[in-house]
Parts: structure tokens; sequence; C-alpha cells
């Protein structure tokens, strides 16, 4: 405590806030880690002077040392949403962490001019500051982490959700037109949703298109048997359609026994075969020209 | 002791599952349905679990031996009305029930042993597929 009780950094945080927010300032715009394109001069003022009254605020009353401390909550709870929104908007960790990191210039600076030359305490002081400093500056890096990972996992989800559509081609007639990867996760939500629909529409036939499947190897193959096998048991047949040259090329080559599911090239082919098990054929009407695109 | 009734439609033999299966049921059922079959000789056996939520790997492999039975006996089997929840069961316990006709409902499943009984004797006696 007694090194605590001779830091000067409360003591010149209250006495040259003013200058130090200038300098701060002026250090932050010069930085080439700026983003003007981002953040508003005026905004980037506001929050820079924010965290200094907080940072201040701690300083007075909370320990220097230990950052987890309950004086220390504010200045977490301001640099919390700081490192979220500047994750969203696009910012670099690096230019995120600089924020706080900038600090430091102006506020060594000052320390050094107080101190004078008892350099023990300077040193001293130097220390515990750039000690703190970098458990903020990486408070704020371990946020901005954490705000990315959530947007990644939300945006899972959105695609998951928005990869996996069935639609109702015809009466009776199911499409399932896959866009992306196929891995175990995603082949569960496919095929949940693809018997659920079945049950829902009492449709006896699922097309399974693939054209959006990059590449089909063992197990994408295995799990496209699964849901194929699931409908089957519900009683409805799947076409797998969609298939591109590479990809019968390499169902061959790794030796992926598709078995008895019809398969087809496109989902035009595909629905015609839908068509003539339901019963259906599509005809042209006679003398009637289709009328003209305008 | 608990029986699962068997009814006789016609051709046809329908068995309806409204309880949830166990392991004796099952094979008081495959023991019934076996006597039945030889001695009202129907065309088709039509089982509907419709009602049945849940499935293990017994009762899986169950419904293949009486579909496998049935034909040996000459009757097509069908299993009709297989919940979402049951058939992605199935398949994860790897019992796809191959050479089991499905179809998804009652109606469906009526219209296609009827089917498969005028095939047979259009084909003189030759079973389709």
């Amino acid at each position: 405590m007694s090194r605590e009780s001779v830091s000067k950094l409360p003591e010149i945080l209250r006495k040259y806030e003013r200058e130090l927010l200038a300098d701060w300032m002026e250090q932050q715009l010069a930085s080439p880690t700026l983003r003007r394109d981002l953040i508003k001069d005026a905004d980037l003022h506001t929050q820079s002077q924010e965290f200094l009254n907080l940072f201040r605020e701690a300083t007075q009353k909370g320990s220097l040392v230990d950052t987890s401390d309950s004086y220390w909550e504010k200045v977490r709870d301001f640099l919390e949403p700081l490192s979220r929104s500047r994750a969203e908007h696009g910012f670099t960790p690096l230019e995120t962490a600089t924020f706080v990191f900038s600090l430091k210039q102006p506020l060594f600076d000052r320390l050094r001019k107080e101190h004078g030359r008892d350099t023990e305490g300077l040193a001293e002081d130097l220390w515990s500051t750039s000690v703190l400093l970098d458990k903020l500056g990486l408070y704020t890096t371990e946020m901005f982490q954490k705000s990315r990972e959530a947007i990644i996992g939300r945006q899972q989800q959105e695609l998951l959700e928005l990869s996996t559509p069935v639609v109702l081609l015809w009466e009776g007639v199911l499409a399932l037109p896959l866009i992306g990867t196929l891995d175990s996760a995603r082949t569960q939500v496919v095929m949940e949703n693809l018997l659920q629909r079945i049950v829902e529409t009492g449709s006896s036939i699922a097309i399974i298109d693939i054209t959006g499947v990059p590449t089909v190897d063992t197990l994408v193959a295995q799990h496209l048997l699964k849901t194929v096998a699931a409908a089957r048991l519900m009683g409805a047949d799947c076409i797998i359609s969609g298939i591109r040259p590479q990809i019968a090329q390499t169902i061959v080559h790794l030796g992926v026994n598709l078995g008895d599911i019809t398969t087809k090239a496109s989902l035009a082919a595909a629905f015609a075969v839908a068509l003539q098990r339901a019963g259906l054929t599509v005809q042209k009407r006679a003398g009637n020209e289709p009328p003209n695109a305008r | 002791m608990e029986h699962i009734p068997i009814l006789k439609m016609g051709d046809f033999l329908l068995v309806s599952i409204q309880v949830d299966m166990h392991d004796r049921l099952a094979l008081t059922l495959q023991d019934d349905l076996t006597e039945r079959i030889v001695q009202t000789h129907p065309k088709g056996v039509l089982i509907d679990i419709s009602s049945l939520e849940i499935v293990d790997s017994f009762i899986g492999r169950m419904f293949g031996n009486i579909a496998a039975m049935a034909r040996v006996l000459d009757a097509d089997t069908v299993v009709v009305g297989m919940q979402p929840a049951v058939a992605i069961t199935l398949v994860e316990l790897g019992l796809s029930l191959t050479g089991v006709r499905t179809a998804l409902n009652v109606e469906k499943g009526m219209a296609l042993l009827q089917n498969g009984s005028a095939d047979r004797e259009s084909h003189n006696g030759r079973p389709e597929d």
C-alpha cells in the first residue's frame, strides 16, 4: 500500500485533466490507427473525456493494482459497450485497443514532469500505470473478441435457418434446395424441417436439390442418405437433383453408393419425374400463344 | 394379457398401434399377427404407427421382422404414419427398414396395398419391384 500511497497518478489525473485530454486527443488523432471513416472526432472526444473522468474517479478511490474491484466497475462498464460498438462498426482489435493504450504517452509525460529527479519514484509509478493501462487495454480486447464471437454465433444461427427452406412445388411435391456444406448439425436441421413439412403437407415426393452444395464427400453423402432414409420411413420418396458433373465424378471415385435413390441432373428433370409419379402432365395449350414479355 | 387388436378389412389386415410399445407387447403382436396371417391369408398388412412417439432399437427391429415374416407368408406390409421424430431415431439407430413399404397415412397405405395386389394379379403372381 505504501507504494500506491506515493503514486502521483491520482494527483496528476486530478490536476491536469484538461491537459491530459488534449494531449491524448492529439495522440489519438495523429495515430495511424484512427478510423475517421468509422468514428467522428467529436464522438471520440466525448468518449475520451468520459473514459478519463471514470478513470480519474477509479484511481482516487480504487486500487491502482487490481482493476477487478468494485471501484473499477464503472470503467469496465464503460469499456464494454465501447468495445462492442466498435466491433459492430468494423474496427480491428488493434484499433480498438489503441484507444486505451494511447493514453500511456500523455500520462507518462506528465509523470516524468511531476517526479522530476526522483527516478526511483518515477520508475515505480511508470510501472504501475503501465500495468494498469495494460489491464484495461486487454479487457477492451477481450470484450471486443467476445462481441465478435457473439456476432459470429448469431450469423451462424441465421445462416442455418436461412439455408434450409422447404418449399411446396406442387400439391404433394416438396423441394429442398440445399445451399452450403452439409455437416451433422445442418443435416439434423434439414432432416427435421423436411420431415415436419412432409407431415404438414402430406407430400409423398420430396426433391432434394444439391446444386448449392459445393462438395459431396462420403460424409455428406452419408448425411443425404440418412435424410432420404428418414423420409422414406415416413412414406415419402426422395429424388436427388442438381448433381453437377464434378460431383457425379467425385461420387463415383469415392465409391459412394447412392443405392436405389432416383437421381436427376436438374431440378426441372426431377420435377418432371415427380409430376409423372403423381399422375400429372404439363401440356401446352393449343392455339394460345403466350403473352409477349413487356 | 395386453393385446393389440388386429382388424380384418377385406383382403387386408389392419393393425393400429395406439399405445406405447414395450418389448413384451411387440412380441405378442408378432405372434398374433403371424397367426392371423396364416388363418386369413390376407394380401397385405397395414400397420399404423401414427400414435407411436417413442421407439428403441428393439421395437425398430420388430417392425423389420414383422414385415419380413409377413413377406414369407406372402403378404405385403405397409407401415404408415411414422412421426418425424421416430423416423429420425430409427435412421440414427441404423435401422432404415429396407424392404418395408411405407406411406404417409392409412389412406395412402391402403391405396398402395390395393395397387400392389392389382399389380401382382396382372403380373401372374410375380411380385413387383
